[in-house]
């Protein structure tokens, strides 16, 4: 059987470029988990056709430009303050669909109130928590999930828990309060939990489609820019190190 | 003849915003602001709105830029020390070109201050209290019937510019109950489907942000489209009072609640034969420099009286530019000037 001429090669295409997601080059690293994680909200708006209806707002952070890539209407937001910014769009339109898009220094240090309020209030937006223990768009400093040990730009001898205190578990913190109907903690270092991520996010978008409320999905992701290490060796280290720290599980599903 | 109602301040601003078409309004507890949001916790929910009260101050103003971002008629109030906490907030807005309200009912400070009224937030809400180059338009009412005007027709500004437009009020004027006529919607009409954010249906998407990277969009590019854009404020925006100026000696320069007493003395001084005149900024930015200037050429000498230590006088100096002496008196900590005081300054001038 002949298998080269250019019109069954196309009707045999298994993998493609989402619609949403934008033919440019973007800035993240290499092995950076972003692009995994906007591939994934991508084919999600694709699949579930609301591109015409999403807002989508970028944090300040590494993912300051999500804009760029995925092509819906986007709005920035103030360094933690992307709940605050989705509760004032999500209470003028509440059929779109607003998604916060955060990282772990917006979303756990300087946004820890939004954070915690928004859930609290129940809004029915979907926030994706990107954790990668550090501050990566500033150059590697100390975040609030950084390891006990792990050593950054502002923790040179590594984190200490007497001075710095212990890392943040966001899920369990937000799993106290009664409003979310969707906590899941997943990650994107192996094809298993890429895929896990995807039905979490899945959730948490047919959740608000639905008017649920609020759902969260916190994403494990690698910075081996940030971490000092090349890619491999990140996706490792959130096995070795992470993982044990930061269980994937689900701990809320209404 | 529209029928005069009786209400406090804070009141008739609130129900001013909601005759401006405002459905959302997100703010914190602040003393002596709370009649604010307990008037929207009362009022939106009847007229189909949103009423939130947000975590803080920095919540409530980031809440005010998502409503913006996606188009709605929205305002915060806070006093002095939530305003500050409001500034960053402020600066984005203004960096996206947002339209919003903000009431500043000013408090004394510095730090925790007090809860009496006071003017001492002249500079932060004139010269930019956040970071980078920037200006709201500032209204500064100085009765309830002007806290209602001025609240609707900062609306207007605010959409019209895509800016934010602040009332600049104070504690007693946020307090006190007088007669005022209710007004009547604008019925302008601001078109923003070239910008807000609905969900890109049958268009290219829209992106709400003031971050400027590239050099094709550069910065700098962006800082002269404001810039453009608050020179035709000024041209365009100006508003301030005279009373007794044409043939007035002496000028009284105040604005808000402290032109009040600035007109009383004026009434006196003019029994007893003193020529005294009063001009009163009502847009405290864009200031009404060349109006001053033309009013103050006449006199003999200006006083400038506040409730501060010394703040807008440095606008009315510029103003002048030295063709006429300039005298200050201020009092702080939520204290009035005292209107014998100012009498009193004003004929040592003629001794």
């Amino acid at each position: 059987m002949q298998l080269n001429t250019k019109d069954k090669l196309q009707e045999k295409l298994v993998f493609t470029r989402p619609q949403v997601l934008n033919a440019r080059p973007h800035h993240y690293c290499a092995g950076c988990g972003h692009g995994i994680v906007h591939r994934l909200l991508a084919e999600l708006i694709d699949e579930f056709n609301i591109q015409q209806n999403t807002i989508l707002i970028a944090p300040v952070g590494c993912g300051v430009l999500a804009y760029f890539y995925i092509n819906v209407d986007g709005c920035e937001a103030a360094h933690g303050r992307v709940p605050a910014v989705a509760t004032g769009l999500k209470r003028v339109h509440p059929d779109n669909i607003v998604i916060a898009y955060q990282g772990d220094g917006d979303l756990l240090a300087i946004g820890t109130a939004e954070t915690i309020h928004t859930a609290n209030r129940g809004e029915n937006i979907t926030v994706i928590f990107i954790n990668n223990a550090l501050y990566g768009m500033t150059g590697g400093q100390m975040a609030p999930t950084s390891l006990v040990g792990q050593k950054t730009k502002t923790s040179p001898y590594g984190r200490s828990a007497e001075e710095a205190g212990y890392p943040i578990r966001a899920c369990e913190l937000l799993a106290t309060l009664e409003a979310p109907v969707f906590i899941e903690r997943t990650s994107v270092h192996s094809v298993k939990q890429i895929i896990k991520t995807k039905k979490a996010l899945k959730k948490g978008l047919s959740n608000q489609i639905a008017k649920r409320g609020y759902s969260f999905i916190e994403v494990l992701s690698m910075c081996p820019t940030g971490w000092g290490m090349k890619p491999r060796a990140a996706v490792d280290w959130i096995e070795a190190n992470m993982v044990p720290y930061y269980p994937l599980r689900n701990f809320r599903d209404r | 003849m529209s029928k005069k109602i009786f209400m406090r301040g804070n009141e008739a601003l609130a129900e001013a915003a909601i005759i401006a078409g405002c459905r959302y309004f997100f703010g914190y507890p602040i003393t002596p602001q709370n009649e604010v949001p307990a008037y929207f916790a009362m009022r939106l929910p009847q007229v189909e709105g949103t009423f939130l009260q947000a975590e803080s101050e920095i919540a409530a103003i980031n809440m005010v830029y998502g409503a913006a971002a996606a188009g709605a008629r929205v305002m915060t109030s806070s006093s002095s020390p939530g305003i500050s906490l409001k500034q960053e907030g402020i600066s984005y807005l203004a960096g996206a070109e947002l339209p919003a309200v903000i009431a500043n009912i000013m408090r004394a400070g510095p730090g925790l201050g007090n809860i009496a009224g006071a003017q001492g937030d002249y500079f932060q809400a004139t010269k930019g209290g956040g970071h980078g180059d920037y200006k709201m338009i500032v209204l500064a009412p100085n009765s309830i019937q002007e806290m209602a005007d001025l609240t609707l027709l900062a609306f207007d500004l605010a959409d019209e510019y895509r800016m934010v437009c602040m009332i600049l009020g104070d504690g007693y004027l946020g307090q006190m109950s007088e007669p005022l006529v209710l007004p009547k919607p604008s019925q302008k009409h601001f078109d923003k489907s070239g910008w807000a954010l609905t969900g890109a249906a049958g268009r290219e998407t829209h992106i709400v942000r003031s971050l400027r990277l590239n050099p094709e969009d550069a910065l700098e590019k962006l800082n002269l489209k404001l810039q453009e854009k608050y020179k035709i404020v000024e041209q365009k925006e100006i508003r301030y009072e005279e009373y007794k100026t044409e043939d007035a000696e002496y000028l009284l320069v105040g604005f808000g609640i402290c032109s009040r007493l600035l007109k009383s003395a004026v009434n006196s001084l003019r029994e007893k034969g003193v020529k005294a005149g009063l001009f009163r900024p009502v847009t405290l930015w864009p200031y009404p420099s060349r109006a001053l200037r033309n009013c103050a050429e006449r006199v003999k000498k200006v006083l400038v009286v506040e409730m501060n230590a010394g703040q807008m006088v440095e606008d009315v100096r510029l103003a002048v530019n030295g063709s006429v002496p300039v005298d200050f008196i201020g009092r702080m900590g939520g204290m009035f000037p005292d209107v014998d005081l100012i009498i009193e300054r004003i004929n040592s001038y003629a001794a």
